[in-house]
């Protein structure tokens, strides 16, 4: 059974990374975009100091943060693949035979997870260029890695379930403005947490998005508190496993109201 | 042996009662119709059977597998192509074929070998590496029937094949459902709200209205029982004499239904109704602008068990 979903997942995750590299346009976009932010990010804020009193240039602050916010908006953003499998019947087809249930939502998490580790390694890549650091060494890179995919898999789980229950691009597309544009700027993602007023501070602990950035600065800027960054990544796994649970019970509404 | 048994089975939609009560059985290697105008309940029983939709009474079993307890199983010996595409359109014909194989546990190259012969049957070898996108409704329907057969089911179900096809398609689409019906040995249930689809493919059908099979037979069975010939009068002036007419016809002959300025009616024969008609319709001081008979057609079966005309009842489902 396990080996039953392990191979499912797999080649539905194939399917998946083929039909995108189809597409020209994703790939400049996954590749160009988050490079654009860090560039424009790193000059817009450069002279004001939001970085607050952390050692380091802005662009070494910002690296991460950057890092976060491509992985959140990518799973974020991840659900329309679902919706236009289901516009599309792609799923029905599936449901008919004997696939692996988790594996239809199972793959698109994975999917996006990959997406955000691949975007974090360009990112980090163009960073090095820019003359940042990772202070962390190799482990810091690994949590990088790992912050991205979970913060990723965080939002996908969430931007599933919704795809789920909503089943249309518009729905879709509001939602996760709705809920996208406040998580990013609730977060330290572009300002650190010292320079933000006491309110969005409060908020900005429960974030999940801002729990990916504080474990990723870690790796990057100062290279040490293990354990905090640990704490961080562990919430992330628990906010993951909910959301796909989630993701998970809408499928199963969505099944049911076949 | 019956390969698949419907015994009563419902299906509610919060206000809908799609399905009321369907049962039919199809026999192993037979092409079976399920006929019925849109919204009948027809596509709601097949994903009852093929176990997309779980029913709230009544058993099904396909290939001798309970729908409900085993649904993998059956799973494993049914094809679906459902009424609407399910081709992922980024793939190749080949890649969509692929996929499928691999989820139905085949691979290497007894799959491979199965996809290029699928390939031919559905004539789409030349396209076979082009991403399907591109593709023409007939070339995705063909693709569609081709995922559906990969895994050599033993169960074909074909929901509205046809569909949205132009009358060439269509008719090619014929062909091919002939030709897989005999070179896969396989069972086939399709539905079509085409009365002359049924006619032309199917050995025997269910007629389905509003959640329920309501008669059951082969095209020519159920027309023969239809004993007689179906008249349509048309009148002459739209001068609200049609109310008229209906009493006129309802005396004289069945199954009278009223269409516009148009009544069709069923008589034993047509020869000898005629003049009768003509004769009481003049007395009572309605012209008439024309009348055809006809052998009935799978439209006046319907009228007949149903009450119902068929095409206005199609329109309405939409
Ligand atoms: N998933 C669904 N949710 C709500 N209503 C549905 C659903 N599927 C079908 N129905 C309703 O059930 C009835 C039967 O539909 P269907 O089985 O698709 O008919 P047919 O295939 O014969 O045209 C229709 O009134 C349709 O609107
Ligand atoms: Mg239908």
């Amino acid at each position: 059974m396990t080996t039953q979903l392990f191979r499912h997942t797999g080649w539905m995750v194939v399917r998946q990374v083929r039909n995108l590299m189809r597409e020209p346009i994703w790939i400049a976009m996954m590749v160009i975009q988050p490079m654009l932010w860090l560039v424009l990010y790193g000059q817009l804020f450069k002279r004001v100091g939001a970085q607050g009193p952390a050692s380091g240039s802005y662009v070494e602050f910002l690296t991460p943060g950057v890092v976060a916010m491509n992985a959140f908006f990518g799973g974020m953003w991840s659900g329309m693949a679902m919706i236009a499998d289901l516009d599309r019947h792609v799923i029905d087809r599936f449901l008919a035979a004997p696939t692996v249930r988790v594996a239809i939502v199972l793959s698109q998490v994975v999917r996006a997870g990959i997406t955000a580790i691949l975007q974090a390694l360009i990112l980090l890549l163009v960073a090095l260029a820019l003359g940042v650091r990772v202070h962390g060494g190799a482990l810091g890179w690994l949590v990088v890695f790992a912050g991205a995919a979970l913060l990723c898999g965080v939002f996908a789980g969430f931007s599933h379930g919704i795809a789920l229950l909503m089943r249309k691009e518009a729905s879709m597309i509001a939602a996760a403005n709705f809920v996208g544009m406040p998580l990013m700027f609730l977060s330290s993602i572009l300002v650190s947490i010292a320079l933000m007023p006491g309110w969005i501070r409060a908020i900005a602990r429960y974030n999940p998005v801002d729990w990916g950035a504080h474990a990723m600065r870690n790796a990057v800027l100062t290279g040490g508190h293990w354990g905090s960054t640990g704490v961080y990544l562990a919430l992330l796994v628990a906010a993951a496993a909910a959301t796909s649970l989630f993701a998970t019970w809408c499928f199963r509404a969505y099944q049911r109201s076949l | 042996m019956d390969a698949i048994v419907a015994e009563g089975l419902r299906k509610r939609y919060k206000d809908v009662q799609a399905l009321d009560g369907v049962s039919f059985a199809v026999r192993e290697g037979e092409v079976f119709g399920l006929l019925g105008p849109n919204g009948a309940g027809k596509s709601t029983t097949v994903r009852v059977l093929t176990t997309l939709t779980q029913p709230d009474e009544g058993r099904a079993f396909v290939a001798g597998e309970d729908v409900v307890r085993h649904p993998n199983r059956v799973r494993g010996s049914i094809g679906y192509v459902a009424q609407d595409s399910g081709v992922d359109w980024e793939a190749t014909a080949r890649e969509n074929l692929l996929l499928q194989g691999r989820i139905h546990g085949m691979a290497g190259k007894p799959l491979h070998a199965r996809v290029d012969e699928l390939l031919e049957l559905v004539d789409l070898r030349d396209a076979a590496n082009r991403v399907s996108r591109g593709y023409s409704g007939g070339m995705k329907r063909r693709l569609d029937i081709a995922i559906g057969l990969v895994h050599r089911p033993r169960v074909l179900f074909l929901d509205e094949p046809t569909t949205g096809l132009d009358p060439e398609a269509r008719a090619a689409m014929w062909v091919e459902v002939e030709r897989l019906a005999a070179a896969e040995s396989l069972t086939i249930l399709l539905t079509t709200h085409y009365l002359e689809e049924a006619d032309r493919l199917a050995e025997r059908v269910a007629i389905v209205s509003r959640g329920k099979v309501v008669v059951e037979g082969t095209p020519d069975d159920l027309k023969r029982d239809l004993a007689g010939e179906s008249v349509t009068v048309e009148l002459a002036e739209a001068n609200g004499q049609v109310a008229e007419a209906e009493r006129v016809l309802t005396a004289l002959t069945d199954d009278v239904h009223v269409d516009g300025q148009s009544l069709r009616a069923r008589v034993p024969n047509g020869a000898e109704a005629i003049p009768r008609i003509l004769g009481a319709l003049d007395d009572a001081g309605i012209p008439v602008a024309a009348v055809t008979t006809a052998r009935p057609s799978l439209d006046d079966v319907y009228l007949h068990y149903t009450g119902r005309d068929f095409s206005s009842e199609d329109e309405a489902g939409k």
